[in-house]
């Protein structure tokens, strides 16, 4: 790997310790978003829209109200008329009046499973015996699922055009962005090899294995509790106070454990509902989606319809780019379109590009974030596109990249200078790497593709406090996906140069500690863990200042070492007082010892991943067998070596899903026909081969331990580099995603 | 409501519940005995995260009417550490850092132990075929597949310690 | 939604006498169908009658050459009988096909045949091995071939009151073979988009005597097509005789475009299959590759 400047010694970053909450994980005594029940709590239940698009005409609730142990009911009427407000507390920026009418429908349905009322009764039988006497009078309204038919001009529109009209023609285009530069036309026309192509694919779903739910109490006082799991409880607080047009001070949101999110928890469908339905009952009410509701009603990422054009010259220098996209929205403005068009290109050295992509309405749920939001669908495009350059350029695709690649200071799409990227690192170690050379058997192919996401920092506040025994405690307001209470153990416990098990992490409920953003864009490590060192380096000092107290010297005359302040000067000069010493003696030095870091955290750097995948493919049957994949990262630096693997070997895995068999699947009238894991086939275990990670370290010189986020990248380069296997193995180009047997059947026999 | 008394051994105790006759085991395990570390996933037998033994066979309990747990035996994830010492599967999962969510893992163990039980040396297909029916979405099954084997190596050397 | 009645009765007697005084009731095997359809809402059915506590509808036995498989038995359970492993490893192949570990654990071929799926793993392999079914009801009991039982998708020709006791898998020759094979997506989890059984009996020279072919998932139904083998009886399953098999499969084939598969693809993988899966019998039964 590549040699870092100075060599650094760590007393725990990069180790992998076990983590503290993982006996509570293993043992089933952790408490997720399901398993919170509180005292007296009703049950809720929802109603569903049966079609794509109608104008609701009436809902009768009478005969919901009148069934013994029914406590209260709501439709999109109990919830207050809202301004329009954009919010950017999740991943990307909501308009509060969407996610009101995506809580409960208001005037429209806008998708198959659209929430259009909800009951609390005392047990769940009852609340869905309830929901189903609801009767709601539709005007079933025309549909439309596909973008280029959503684009049509006699398409419905799924949003009403604006009223008195805004001199633009109403269309379903929720989203328009545009970059680049230089003379894109000039320049293809110029180039020596030109390759082009259209790819596709149907939305996907994040596939989080615990379904969403929470708990919600709301007093007559204006007070009120919510239980519930999410990427941010933050995020839940003020979307659903902003939903319910209520103080978000008056809201305490409790994070439970959270059983998987991949992005799809980082907005509110239930909290607002179960809300309003506490209120109209007086009780605490719970609100759980089944997994069919999950499917039907929570945001898959957009399907994708992507022409690319790529133009080199004949040693393979890239000229020109243009990619144009179209994704999916879904029923509400979504946010894909930015990423996409900032994820596409960026990775190589272009004079001549130009990146746009809309996001259109339809009758889908609408899109939410997944892993990288954006990036894998373009990279599946622009990856395949490279592919085929390499080939026309009778170029090895490794390359032709490494002749291209994006090095710190060159330009990313957006005109900005690309900082310390650790792509060319990646390139080279995964040149060096044994995969790269290893033979292939029989209808094997080895495919490869390279791609990267900007990542994120932002808000994020810690509070790390001394015990009288001198062991430490950090609260985040970051809820724990995938390890991230080690890393900020790892991390504190490498500031204090104490065991780590002298610290314990806990994530804290919103009225407990200050803000933070969501876990997601890969933030989580590098801001709050930013948070975490400022805290714990106030702490060191602090420590340091009570043992001079203590000892009656100077401050500056005290430093700490391997745990312990020690007295460097002066007549006291090498006394030494432990953690344990200072904090056991802080009543009478001063008071108890904490300190807080709130900060937003600025100069994350993106992530750059590099992957060699090879397939099997039985040429009968058209069935791709993953027989090997190797995904090298930067990673910026491990903080905790297993779970930065979990997160490549995870994204990985989706990414093979995303490429291989998972796919939405709507029939003619609207109706998605795979709510379910039968038949949405996610990757499971015997689908799989191991994943050999190689973690290439270019420390982020912005973070006090050089960490870059490393969850999202790694689901970016599957989609291409499983296309290029399979176009190694067989010959055939597949642009059209997911390759499932009978795809690649019938692009080897002809059919279809 | 016409519920049903039932008595079953689950986890070891003798345990009585009164239950409707549509529930399924893992509704009253949840909700009636407050069980949860079983979870629901998809509730129709697709992601395996409510594996449990019944009559030491593993099913999806989500699959099973709690009225048919009636004189039969049920261990869940609560019954597989002896006290405070977790089972080698556990322990080998907190190793390997095998879980990141964690919400998929006790139907996990219950699974891997269940292999182990019947099979203390299993190839890594064997083991990736028998966890076929328990969706994990973070992991990617690498380090799931690796704790399971190191697992199954420290039990063979515990019973040749024996 | 009211809940159904549970019953879980000790005699077949009880049970016919239960699901006779109910039309909507209906027999538990392993549940994993059923339970998946009641919860969500498909069905309704005003009585559950669970059979695994009749002790005889439970285990694979002998009556001389016939094997006797209770409509209770679980699907893994097939495989710890050694006798019934060598004589039908087919069948007990495509029981152990279904969904999960977990759930075979409580799956059983009853239940994969009377919930009336043309994608049913296990019925092509118990048409192909030519299974015969006892059905107990109202008036008695009666012997049925397996293919005979489901008449389209979600229906049985079973009558009112009447249920499967159990399976009976007819005696062996000295060199018979089958098999069973799908495609699906995935490696496991998955419904087949196409299904084939094989069954076949050579004689000591290598000649196909007898050859049954069953497809899934290409018809409403699990077709029996009896060209296919006869295609390969006479011959020394050379590759005419397999391509003349694939063809009458192939014209056999009747499928749907749905969410598992199109009717293309379905059509081409019968016909792969059905070679692959006569090629497994084949050499189960003895031939020379």
């Amino acid at each position: 790997m590549n040699a870092p400047e100075k060599i650094e010694t760590f007393r725990h970053i990069g180790t992998r310790p076990v983590r503290p909450d993982g006996v509570d994980k293993v043992t089933g005594k952790a408490l997720y978003g399901t398993d919170f029940k509180a005292p007296g709590m009703l049950w809720g239940a929802i109603l569903r829209s049966p079609h794509p698009h109608a104008r609701i005409l009436s809902i009768d609730t009478r005969a919901a109200e009148k069934l013994a142990g029914v406590k209260a009911v709501a439709t999109g009427k109990d919830l207050p008329t809202l301004e329009s407000l954009v919010m950017h507390v999740g991943e990307g920026a909501s308009d509060i009046v969407d996610i009101s009418h995506n809580c409960l429908a208001f005037d429209k349905v806008l998708y198959e499973g659209h929430p259009v009322a909800a009951v609390a009764a005392i047990t769940p039988e009852l609340a869905r015996e309830a929901a189903a006497l609801i009767s709601v009078e539709y005007e079933v309204l025309p549909h439309v699922l596909g973008l280029e038919e959503a684009l049509a001009d006699d398409a419905p529109l799924i949003r009403e055009p604006a009223k008195g009209g805004t001199g633009e023609t109403p269309s379903n285009v929720a989203m328009d962005v545009t970059m680049g530069r230089g003379e894109v036309e000039a320049a293809l026309s110029g180039a020596a090899v030109v390759v082009e192509g259209r790819y596709t694919m149907e939305p996907v779903h994040q596939g989080y294995i615990e379904p969403h739910a929470c708990v919600a109490s709301w007093n007559g006082d204006g007070q009120a509790q919510i239980w519930c799991s999410s990427q941010g409880h933050f995020m839940v607080r003020s979307l659903t106070a902003s939903v319910l047009a209520i103080p978000q001070s008056d809201i305490r949101v409790t994070p439970l454990e959270i059983g998987g999110g991949f992005g799809g928890k980082t907005t509110v469908y239930l909290e607002p509902v179960a809300m309003i339905l506490s209120r109209k009952s007086g009780r605490p009410v719970r609100l759980g989606m089944s997994r069919e509701d999950v499917f039907r009603a929570t945001g898959p990422a957009p399907g994708a319809i992507i022409d690319v054009r790529l133009g080199a010259d004949a040693d393979g220098t890239l000229v020109a780019a243009e990619v144009t996209f179209k994704y999916h929205s879904g029923a509400f403005a979504a946010n894909d379109a930015g990423a996409g068009v900032s994820s596409a290109i960026g990775h190589y050295r272009i004079a001549n590009t130009r990146v746009s992509g809309i996001e259109v309405l339809c009758n889908r749920p609408a899109a939410k974030a997944y892993r990288a939001p954006g990036a894998p669908q373009v990279n599946f495009a622009v990856e395949s596109a490279m592919d085929e350059l390499a080939i026309r350029l009778g170029m090895d695709p490794l390359e032709l990249r490494m002749k291209n690649a994006a090095r710190p200071g060159d330009l990313q799409t957006s005109g900005l200078p690309w900082g310390e990227i650790g792509w060319m690192q990646c390139l080279e170690a995964a040149k060096a790497h044994p995969h790269w050379s290893a033979p292939l058997g029989p209808n094997q192919g080895r495919g490869i593709a390279g791609g990267y996401w900007g990542n994120y920092g932002g808000p994020s506040t810690v509070n790390l406090s001394v015990a009288e025994d001198g062991t430490f405690t950090v609260a985040t307001g970051s809820p724990d996906i995938g390890g991230s209470r080690a890393s900020m153990a790892i991390m504190a416990a490498e500031v204090l140069e104490v065991p780590y098990e002298q610290v314990r992490c806990v994530v804290a409920d919103t009225s407990s500690i200050g803000l933070s953003f969501v876990t997601g864009g890969s933030r989580t490590t590098f801001a709050t863990g930013m948070a975490t060192v400022e805290a714990a380096r106030e702490v060191k000092r602090l420590l340091c200042e009570r043992a001079a107290r203590t000892w009656q010297v100077p401050a500056q005359h005290v430093e700490w070492r391997d745990g312990h302040a020690v007295c460097t000067s002066g007549e006291r000069q090498g006394s030494k007082m432990s953690a344990a010493q200072v904090a056991g003696s802080s009543l009478h030095s001063g008071g108890p010892v904490t300190a807080t870091s709130a900060l937003s955290a600025q100069g994350w750097l993106p992530g750059f991943g590099f992957h060699i995948c090879d397939v099997e493919v039985d040429q009968e049957t058209g069935h791709v067998s993953i027989v090997r994949y190797t995904a090298v990262q930067d990673v910026g630096r491990a903080i905790h070596a297993d779970y930065v693997e979990g997160q490549i070997q995870g994204g990985v895995a989706q990414g093979i899903g995303w490429a291989l068999n998972e796919t939405y699947i709507y029939n003619k009238d609207g109706k998605l026909e795979n709510p379910g894991f039968l038949d949405y086939r996610m990757p499971v275990a015997s689908d799989m081969p191991m994943i050999d990670t190689v973690m290439v370290e270019v420390p982020n010189p912005v973070h006090p331990y050089g960490v870059k986020g490393v969850g999202e990248v790694p689901i970016v380069p599957p989609l291409a580099a499983v296309a290029n296997a399979v176009r190694a193995a067989t010959g055939k180009r597949m642009r059209s995603l997911p390759m499932s047997p009978d795809k690649v059947h019938a692009a080897l026999h002809g059919e279809g | 409501m016409n519920r049903i008394h039932v008595n079953s051994t689950i986890n070891g105790d003798v345990t009585e519940f009164l239950c409707d006759p549509g529930a399924s085991l893992l509704d009253v395990l949840r909700d009636t005995l407050h069980l949860t570390g079983s979870k629901e996933g998809c509730g129709s037998g697709d992601c395996g995260a409510c594996t449990v033994e019944l009559d030491g066979e593993m099913v999806c309990s989500c699959l099973v009417l709690a009225a048919e747990a009636e004189g039969r035996t049920v261990a869940t994830i609560e019954g597989v550490a002896e006290g405070s010492v977790l089972h080698p599967v556990q322990q080998k999962f907190l190793e390997h850092a095998a879980l990141q969510c964690g919400f998929c893992t006790p139907g996990f163990i219950v699974a891997a132990k269940s292999l182990l039980d019947r099979n203390p040396n299993p190839t890594e297909t064997e083991v990736r075929y028998w966890l076929a029916g328990n969706l994990c979405r973070c992991t990617g099954y690498d380090k799931i597949v690796r704790a399971v084997m190191d697992a199954a190596a420290e039990l063979r050397q515990e019973r040749t310690a024996a | 939604m009211p809940s159904p009645a549970f019953h879980a009765p000790d005699t077949v007697e009880g049970v016919v006498a239960l699901l006779s005084g109910d039309p909507t009731a209906r027999p538990l095997g392993g549940g994993t169908d059923l339970i998946v359809q009641m919860r969500s809402g498909r069905i309704a059915p005003g009585a559950v009658v669970d059979l695994k506590r009749i002790a005889a509808l439970s285990g694979v036995r002998r009556e001389g050459d016939v094997f006797v498989i209770g409509a209770a038995t679980r699907c893994t359970a097939l495989k710890d009988n050694a006798d019934l492993c060598a004589a039908w490893p087919g069948v007990v192949e495509a029981a152990n096909l279904i969904g999960s570990v977990q759930v075979r654990n409580r799956a059983t071929m009853a239940g994969n045949l009377c919930n009336a799926s043309p994608a049913a793993d296990s019925v092509p392999a118990l048409v192909a091995a030519g299974a015969t079914c006892v059905v107990a009801g109202p008036a008695g009991t009666r012997e049925v071939a397996v293919q005979d039982i489901p008449v389209s998708p979600g229906k049985t020709s079973l009558a009112s009151g009447e249920f499967v006791v159990e399976f009976r898998l007819p005696a062996r020759g000295a060199r018979a073979g089958d098999a069973y094979l799908r495609s699906i997506p995935r490696t496991e989890m998955d419904i087949a988009v196409v299904g084939v059984g094989a069954n076949l009996d050579l004689d000591a020279e290598g000649t196909c005597t007898a050859a049954r072919i069953a497809l899934g998932a290409v018809a409403p139904t699990v077709v029996l097509v009896e060209a296919a083998g006869a295609a390969l009886v006479g011959t020394k399953l050379d590759d005419g005789a397999l391509s003349a098999m694939v063809e009458a499969v192939t014209a056999a084939c009747a499928p749907i475009d749905d969410k598992r598969g199109t009717v293309a693809y379905r059509k081409a993988m019968a016909g792969v299959l059905a070679k692959r899966t006569v090629q497994i019998a084949a050499e189960r039964a003895g031939a020379k590759a």
